[in-house]
């Protein structure tokens, strides 16, 4: 378990260096700079503002001496365009897009595994079909479909509602379910995929014979197991719903980080926009790590192969 | 003995027969694949033949009402709703399946040289694989974007300076290729995990054995013999990542990064609908119908063709 904790460890950092190299080159590559915006400015300025932000210097230079800047004093640089410190601007909104993530999945798990878990166990029936064409809706209605369904239909009308914003919690209720409906869909076809092959097994149909009441099996005999490819989902879900909340974030203009990503790229906002896709990178690779162990910790065949 | 063989012979089923067979008794599945049918059918034809230009603004006729002249009445710009999501289908769609077709490509040709060369090589591009899998795709699949639309632009620019190409067609093709590309070059990862762990098992068969011991050539073994057998798993797999990459597209025109002026896509209308969703919610309505029906068409319809490619799978 140790060794395996240290080997993925060194992996993400692998994955961050080449995540680091990959988008550095790439951003470098974009036309224009943070520089040419509505106002002109002379090209003695500019001159003067790439020297002080180290842009003077050639490509592979910048690239070892920002990595090293990076490495050793974990510092992302100042944003030009918002002339405020990267690692501030990441740190301001985070908490907004974490916390859209957490209540999203958390829609997500109250939806999609009670509705896997029962549509599992009336395998066939009406509410099974139904359970299973709400998921087909909740893979196919885009974020960006319901988002804007959500406010006029629901936000304009409950006054307690706002249509777009983020300053107390009843504001989080509708990004939430805008964002969670397609993580719920997926998960309710897991688990009840999950489900169905652990009740078609023998040790089920020895509990029943048993005479086991037909809550009991589920509970004590089936969930664990059948939910394992629920969790094994949850892990990197997470990850995808806050580094893909752009649209989410854009609609209910939530101050996260989705936002400055996409400011950053249309400001060609070097500094910034790495300093996104690094933070994204770093937390792909946390949560799938913790949702590994986690795992390992549910399922013991896991556990002896680590 | 040689006598012919008796006439009323039970006859073998090949694989696709099989499929084919079983996805007939789909309805669900059938049903979407004949409305699927229908959409290209309307994006790609009857959109010339609606009787509107989809980029014909008249500012007198703003927010016309369905019916009168225009089906589902007008935009913003009074331009025609029905042909400008005919033709926005076009892309949409195009995106889906281009950037999927180049996708294919690259995940089968990769999984496929990675697992039949196997050893340090294998290992290498395994890793390789691993690490893209670990990187925020849609994060990348913007920057690359944003990269390969300004070499586009400018070798558009270049190609109607100096080779006289028709300005309009190769400013539009240049700003829809890169999408394509994008989404292609990163979304193959998947498949070549796929098509390796099919063809890991393949080279074992006798009939690759065959193969080797006849003399082929590597190369020709794995084209003609080794790839063509891995392709019902990555068919399945490929029905379905269309409509995702279709959802890729849409969520990047709504963003403002994808597709632009004078070219749209469902995802562009859906955008511009949203604005006025207050006062005229059809204009987010219509576009939205569109192009959730046509995912949903694509999800049952690879659903339905992965039960029947795979009836172990289905059997729940």
């Amino acid at each position: 378990m140790f060794r395996f904790v240290i080997q993925r460890l060194l992996q993400g950092l692998v994955v961050l260096l080449v995540l680091y190299t990959l988008s550095f080159f790439l951003i470098k590559t974009l036309p224009g700079d943070a520089f040419t915006g509505e106002r002109a400015i002379s090209p003695e300025a500019v001159a003067v503002l790439k020297k002080r932000f180290g842009l003077d210097k050639n490509w592979v230079t910048q690239y070892g001496l920002r990595l090293k800047r990076l490495v050793v004093q974990q510092d992302l640089g100042v944003s030009p365009k918002k002339n405020r410190e990267v690692a501030l601007i990441l740190r301001q909104s985070f908490p907004p897009s974490v916390l859209l993530g957490l209540n999203a999945l958390l829609v997500a798990c109250a939806i999609g595994i009670p509705l896997g878990i029962l549509s599992a166990v009336r395998k066939n029936t009406w509410f099974d079909y139904a359970a299973m064409g709400f998921a087909m809706i909740g893979i196919c209605v885009a974020a960006f479909i319901i988002g804007p369904l959500l406010q006029t239909q629901i936000a304009m009308r409950i006054p307690a509602l706002k249509v777009a914003g983020w300053e107390n919690p009843l504001d989080w209720i509708l990004p939430a379910i805008t964002l969670g409906l397609a993580p719920a869909a997926y998960l309710a076809r897991l688990t009840r995929g999950g489900m169905l092959e652990i009740l078609n097994q023998d040790f089920v149909r020895t509990a029943r014979a048993k005479g086991v009441p037909p809550m009991k099996v589920i509970t004590r005999h089936t969930l664990r197991g059948g939910l394992l490819p629920s969790v094994a989902f949850l892990g990197p879900a997470f990850a995808t719903l806050i580094s893909g909340s752009f649209v989410v974030e854009t609609i209910f203009q939530i101050p996260g980080m989705g936002r400055h990503f996409i400011d950053a790229t249309i400001d060609r906002d070097e500094f910034l926009l790495l300093g996104c896709v690094l933070y994204y990178g770093f937390l792909i690779v946390l949560l799938n790590l913790v949702a590994d162990i986690i795992q390992a910790i549910l399922n013991p065949r896991l556990r002896e192969s680590l | 003995m040689s006598a012919s063989p008796p006439k009323n012979i039970e006859k073998g089923t090949s694989l696709w027969k099989d499929a084919w067979l079983r996805l007939r008794r789909n309805k669900v599945a059938l049903g979407s694949g004949v409305f699927l049918v229908i959409m290209v059918g309307l994006c790609f034809g009857l959109a010339w033949f609606t009787g509107h230009d989809p980029n014909q603004q008249s500012l007198t006729n703003k927010f016309a009402a369905p019916g009168d002249g225009h089906l589902l009445g007008t935009d913003q710009m009074g331009r025609d709703l029905f042909s400008r999501i005919l033709f926005g289908g076009q892309i949409s769609l195009l995106v889906g399946f281009v950037a999927t077709a180049v996708a294919f490509v690259i995940g089968i040709l990769y999984g496929a040289i990675s697992g039949y060369v196997g050893g340090r090589l294998d290992a290498l591009m395994m890793r390789i694989v691993d690490i893209l899998y670990a990187i925020p795709f849609l994060v990348l699949v913007i920057l690359l974007q944003e990269v390969l639309s300004s070499s586009a632009g400018d070798a558009s620019e270049w190609l109607v300076k100096n080779w006289n190409f028709p300005e309009e067609t190769t400013y539009r093709f240049a700003n829809i290729l890169p999408l394509f590309i994008a989404i292609g070059a990163l979304g193959w990862l998947t498949l070549a995990r796929i098509t390796r762990s099919q063809v890991l098992s393949l080279k074992q068969q006798e009939f690759a054995q065959a193969a080797v011991s006849l003399g082929l050539k590597p190369m020709r073994i794995l084209i003609r013999h080794i790839i063509p057998n891995t392709l019902g798993p990555a068919i399945v797999y490929v029905t379905l990542t269309i409509p995702s990459f279709i959802m890729y597209e849409a969520t990047l025109s709504f963003l403002g990064l994808g597709i632009k002026a004078p070219n749209s896509s469902w995802g562009v209308l859906i955008k511009d609908g949203a604005n006025y969703m207050e006062t005229q919610p059809m204009l987010l309505i219509l576009p939205g119908l569109f192009f959730t029906s046509t995912l949903f068409a694509l999800n049952f319809l690879g659903d339905g063709l992965r039960d029947a490619l795979d009836p172990q799978a289905a059997k729940d």
